[in-house]
């Protein structure tokens, strides 16, 4: 059994006027231990699948079970607390929380696990800013931080309640070259060290060769889906070229 | 999330903004503060009157000539009270505990070497002090054979035995009053001002008999006033119909025709007391709670404003795995918090303030003695009722913001 199976999954916004169809029917298994980049032009769906799949957003058709469990029936609490355990979020603005500190930021999480006692928490907390190497700023402020630093804070975050699955929506977007070999490396690590399945998004080809199977989504749909990245890379850049031309005849 | 949990992170968030913190349960503050004053300061009035009424005795109901009136022609104030009016009461009615006549008199009191001229001199009968709820300090009262033999004896407050016989005791003491030789037999306890800023130890007693036929060298045996003591508290009204009663059928007071006396009931006095002060504390504390209910809709508006700030917040806690009833709570207690912190300062500035006025009070009014009286139930329900408000108020933006969609509140900028 996969640890994720999408099953025709679709996502419709209804706009009252307009219907936008930003996933299409998209079918695909990804296996525990997987690490895999979805590609693909601005506005093709990347973001709403990756917000399926984090549980945050609902789809509107098709079906999502994660580990085996349908998520379209799960409430809201319910899908708090599968974000909340088996999933870790990194996004491409960070969204630290403000004005906290970045022992407290990763802490955060670990509010909502009533599993965890209170007094494991700092421990957790410090051993992973550590491991991310921020063991000297636990008490900076995003804003005293680096954007590359920032990205560590919640990557660390993302993994302090030890989930399976780490979803990145473009996490190297806002960061320099160096830093994002870096997270990437870092993201590698996870992936063959604690075995997590790591899925990220991004439209840089150059991360995208880090990992070991790509997905090039393209108008809600996913157009194909190979462990060749370089194939996939050109498949991506014709798509592109074709849409400039077309774009040039009309 | 847990409940410590919860109360820490609102009091991190909240120190992380004290101005608007600080601006935001200002109206609460003041709301607590005043019903605190004016609950503390209502009590002490009504405990000044009690107080006072204490001090007039036990049950007391003074029984007083009234204007005699006969065909229709009204007479003034003739004294119609007679020792036999005094002892009838005494002997017909059930609900009458104790009973003493009472004279008034005036004069100069000579003593040791100096002269005193009290406040009060009276000519009473040896139940007086039961009626008074007055212990004797030293020496005794006198007996109903002093009164049969209207002995010059007579009984003295604490002021005039520090005034006449300072530093020893007055007990067995001559004084002179009108020239006559009286032997004082003892010393009353002390009691202290009353609401009018009055002496009550400047007092001194004697047999009312001497007083009428030794100082006023009068034969009649007319009385100022017959006190009455009520068995208790509750048989007050009874013991003033028997009163009524009694008196009407030796005066021959036809029915329908207004007595020549009239009765003067303190304990009624005092209930009637009673209810205006602690409705005109009640209706001010209504009003200052009105300013509560005010200061709860501060409270509401800046947690509005706050979760439409702090959106993004919302959106990522929930992305980390906060359930909507832990961003629900969240905001509960923030504004729990908040109003309960705002309560606990209204209370000290409330305690502070009253004391003050009351030593405002006394301090211009010296005698007034006005008490200073902290109402622990009043406080305890401030503060509940402010931490009410919290709920009440924060129920709202807490629940709005927890209705929130993830992904929106993620996106807000
Ligand atoms: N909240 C929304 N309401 C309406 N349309 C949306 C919303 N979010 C995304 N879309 C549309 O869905 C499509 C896919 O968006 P998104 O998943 O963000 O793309 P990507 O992340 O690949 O750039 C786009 O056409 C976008 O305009
Ligand atoms: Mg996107």
């Amino acid at each position: 059994m996969a640890l994720i199976e999408l099953r025709d999954l679709k996502k419709i916004y209804d706009l009252g006027e307009i219907q936008v169809a930003a996933l299409k029917g998209v079918t695909l298994d990804i296996h525990e231990g997987e690490f895999l980049a979805l590609i693909g032009p601005s506005g093709s769906g990347k973001s709403t699948l990756m917000n399926s799949l984090g549980c945050l957003d609902r789809p509107t058709g098709g079906s999502y079970r994660l580990a085996g469990e349908e998520v379209a029936g799960l409430d809201r609490n319910e899908l708090a607390r599968l974000r909340n355990r088996r999933i870790g979020f990194v996004f491409q603005n960070f969204n630290l929380l403000s004005r906290t500190t970045a022992l407290e930021n990763v802490e955060a999480p670990l509010l909502y696990n009533r599993d965890c006692p209170r007094w494991e928490r700092k421990k957790r907390a410090i051993k992973l800013l550590e491991r991310v190497g921020l063991g000297d700023r636990l008490d900076h402020r995003p804003n005293q931080l680096s954007g590359g630093q920032q990205q560590r804070v919640a990557i660390a975050r993302s993994l302090v309640n030890r989930p399976s699955i780490l979803l990145c929506d473009e996490p190297t977007g806002n960061l320099d070259t160096r830093t994002s070999r870096e997270i990437m490396a870092f993201f590698r690590e996870l992936n063959r060290q604690d075995g997590l399945t790591v899925i990220l998004v991004t439209h840089d080809l150059e991360v995208a060769r880090k990992t070991d199977r790509a997905l090039v989504l393209i108008d809600g749909e996913v157009v194909i889906d190979t462990k060749d990245i370089e194939r996939a890379a050109q498949v991506l850049q014709r798509r592109m070229r074709s849409d400039e031309d077309e774009g040039e005849q009309s | 999330m847990r409940l410590l949990d919860l109360v820490l992170l609102a009091l991190k968030t909240l120190l992380k903004n004290k101005l608007r913190s600080g601006l935001t349960i200002l109206g609460v503050v003041i709301g607590i503060a005043s019903v605190t004053t004016i609950v503390s300061i209502g009590q002490g009035g009504q405990q000044l009157i009690q107080d006072q009424f204490a001090n007039l005795g036990t049950n007391v109901i003074a029984v007083i000539p009234g204007s005699g009136q006969s065909g229709g022609v009204r007479q003034g104030i003739v004294p119609t009270l007679t020792p036999g009016d005094a002892k009838a009461l005494a002997q017909e009615c059930p609900s009458i505990k104790a009973v003493s006549p009472l004279v008034g008199a005036a004069g100069q009191v000579i003593g040791g070497n100096s002269n005193w001229k009290p406040e009060q001199m009276f000519g009473v009968g040896p139940d007086y002090l039961i009626i008074r709820n007055w212990p004797i300090e030293s020496g005794e009262f006198f007996t109903e054979r002093d009164i049969n033999g209207a002995t010059k004896v007579c009984v003295v407050g604490q002021t005039i035995a520090t005034q006449l016989f300072p530093g020893t005791d007055a007990v067995g003491q001559q004084v002179r009053v009108k020239n006559i030789p009286f032997q004082i037999i003892g010393v009353l306890a002390r009691k202290g001002t009353n609401m009018f800023g009055q002496d009550q130890d400047d007092i001194l007693l004697m047999p009312y008999t001497t007083v009428q036929k030794r100082l006023q060298g009068s034969t009649f045996s007319n009385l100022g006033a017959i006190l009455v003591s009520a068995t208790t508290q509750e048989l007050s009204r009874q013991a003033e119909q028997e009163i009524r009663a009694v008196l009407s059928e030796r005066h021959k007071i036809a029915p329908g025709h207004p007595p020549d006396f009239r009765v003067q009931n303190t304990i009624e006095a005092l209930a009637i007391m009673n209810i205006v002060t602690g409705s005109l504390t009640a209706m001010l504390a209504v009003i200052a709670a009105i300013s509560l209910v005010v200061g709860g809709v501060g409270i509401m508006n800046i947690m509005l404003v706050s979760v439409t700030e702090r959106t993004r917040e919302i959106g990522i806690r929930m992305a980390l795995g906060a359930r909507p009833r832990d961003i629900l709570y969240q905001f509960l207690v923030e504004s729990v918090v908040l109003s309960s912190i705002g309560g606990a300062i209204g209370i000290a500035l409330g305690i502070s303030a009253s004391a003050g006025l009351a030593a405002l009070i006394n301090k211009f009014l010296p005698s007034s003695n006005w008490p200073f009286t902290v109402s622990l139930p009043a406080a305890l329900g401030a503060m509940l009722f402010a931490a009410i408000v919290g709920v009440f108020f924060g129920f709202y933006p807490a629940r709005r913001a927890s209705q929130l969609d993830p992904i929106e509140a993620l996106r807000y900028e």
